[in-house]
């Protein structure tokens, strides 16, 4: 048994009032900015929502009483970056199923300034802590990247290649005014700026800000009564691999990436060539041509030469990262709240880089380090 | 020759303890399962291709190769950078976290697929991590 494509419709969509620093919000504050203006957006009130999904231990309740609201279904569901699409994913269900009608999901990080912020230090007898932490990993730049090389002596793919996805979604960013980084960039810069973790120099690795995201759900009978045009979920996928970057099975592929998309595509009922806009979860360089490949959307090892022929770009094929990504945009920490948010634009029409007729938008998202996965598949109209 | 302090510490647990104990003592200690002969790390009391509880601990020849790494040129406590994080496959199959040492920390010096060999290195009197080295020939 499995939900009709388009069954259930995001009808609220924000991000906080401001993104990028905001030393001024505490990260519970962040969260519900953002949920304040999604139910703006979709014109409810605390009162009419019922459902409540967000990351973090503890956080649903405190999140529903922050915010004055009295659920009957919640999900705490936290695999980083990507909890949102699979909060989107149970989201679905829980509404399919009748456990709830209106469900808001939300993130808020102060991930740059730190306010009320999440700490998360290894565990000495953690897997982690005794078989990783021992040997100098300092937080995502040194973990993230350990797979590159292997890949890139696999498939011959270049440091030019791997410069070039942040030349284009600079090029994104430098269409959409709330993009944190938005002066155009080239691919020496790219190679000359200052080394971080080779092979990745730091116009390869996400942005550290501050910022929030909230998204309302219910079912798509109802997603007409709304203010904004509805998004349709159309299909999702979800997996989980490992959290120790240094146990993936391949370091040239994602198995959670390999569970996570086709299982969308599937579900939706759609092939690539439907696809007219695609977000990857870009949290350093690499991730985007992972996420082609393991999406199907490119044969293995050339997604490299794919984005380095401006496919991507502005113009190109295939629109990948619209906003300007973790890299240009924004990225707090969890990003894949941000890239739900471009996709539910795009399929309304209201972009700030806003790509032409865009029916089906395909959102993947990474948590942790290629530890977990989210796709969600939304489409403009009800199949 | 002790690590400079500050690098993180491991803590054994119950089911870690005998891979701790090993590089104590000189070995490098895998888990091999006897019903499907899946050798598998982390070490955990059951084997993860097929769930049997019969299990079996060896040691490891320490022979390795470089399967993939970082350089990372930012100080951190315990570390002096610049300095490579690396991922080895051993042997006998399964990859670890490392580091390589009497080695330069340059892309040069660290060739992927090049043959490694453990290098025990005490951490304290209770802790020695199994860090890595270029093969000093005869290795596989």
């Amino acid at each position: 048994m499995s939900i009709a494509p388009g069954s259930i419709a995001i009808v609220g969509a924000a991000e906080s009032t401001r993104i990028g620093s905001v030393p001024d919000m505490s990260q519970i504050m962040l969260h519900a900015d953002a949920a304040l203006n999604a139910m703006a957006d979709a014109g409810l009130k605390p009162g009419d929502i019922d459902g409540v999904a967000c990351t973090g231990a503890m956080m649903t309740q405190q999140l529903a009483h922050y915010l004055g609201i009295t659920p009957k279904w919640v999900d705490g569901t936290s695999v980083g970056g990507c909890s949102f699409m699979l909060h989107v994913r149970h989201a679905a269900a829980a509404i399919h199923a009748g456990y709830c009608d209106t469900v808001l999901i939300t993130h808020g990080e102060s991930g740059k300034s730190r306010i009320n912020a999440t700490p998360r230090p290894p565990e000495p007898q953690s897997l982690n802590g005794q078989f990783e932490a021992p040997f100098g990993p300092f937080g995502p730049p040194t973990l993230f990247p350990i797979p590159v090389l292997r890949y890139m002596k696999t498939y011959g793919v270049t440091h030019e290649q791997l410069a070039m996805v942040a030349v284009v979604q600079r090029e994104w960013a430098a269409m959409n005014p709330r993009a944190a980084q938005r002066d155009p960039i080239t691919v020496d810069d790219v190679l000359n700026s200052r080394m971080i973790a080779y092979p990745f120099r730091l116009l390869q690795c996400c942005l550290v800000t501050d910022g929030g995201g909230a998204l309302i759900l219910t079912r798509a009978d109802r997603a007409k009564d709304f203010p904004q045009k509805p998004a349709y979920i159309l299909g999702t996928g979800e997996s989980v691999e490992t959290n120790m970057i240094s146990q993936m099975e391949d370091f040239t592929s994602s198995r959670a990436f390999r569970v996570a998309g086709p299982e969308a595509f599937r579900s939706a009922g759609i092939s690539h060539a439907d696809v007219d806009h695609l977000m990857i979860y870009d949290a350093f360089a690499h991730l985007p041509l992972y996420g082609l490949e393991d999406l199907g959307f490119v044969g293995r090892g050339e997604a490299g030469a794919f984005i380095e022929a401006r496919n991507t770009a502005p113009g190109g094929k295939l629109p990948l990262n619209t906003n300007g990504g973790g890299l240009s945009y924004t990225h707090t920490g969890m990003y894949g709240m941000f890239a739900l948010q471009e996709s539910v634009r795009q399929v309304r029409g209201t972009a700030p880089a806003q790509v032409p007729d865009v029916d089906i938008s395909v959102c993947h998202g990474v948590g942790g380090m290629f530890s977990a996965s989210g796709t969600i598949i939304l489409g403009r109209e009800r199949p | 020759m002790a690590l400079p302090a500050g690098r993180p510490r491991p803590e054994p647990t119950p089911e870690t303890r005998h891979f701790w104990d090993g590089t104590k003592a000189g070995e490098l200690r895998l888990q091999r399962c006897q019903a499907c002969e899946k050798t598998y790390f982390p070490p955990r009391p059951f084997c993860p291709a097929c769930g049997s509880r019969e299990v079996s601990v060896f040691a490891a020849s320490g022979r390795a190769t470089l399967h993939s790494y970082v350089i990372h040129h930012r100080k951190v406590p315990g570390f002096e950078p610049p300095y490579a994080i690396a991922v080895v496959e051993l042997e006998e199959g399964p990859r670890m976290m490392t580091n390589i040492v009497d080695c330069a920390q340059t892309p040069e010096a660290l060739q992927l697929n090049m043959q490694l060999e453990v290098a025990f290195t005490p951490m304290d009197d209770e802790i020695t991590l199994p860090l890595f080295r270029p093969a000093q020939g005869g290795a596989a």
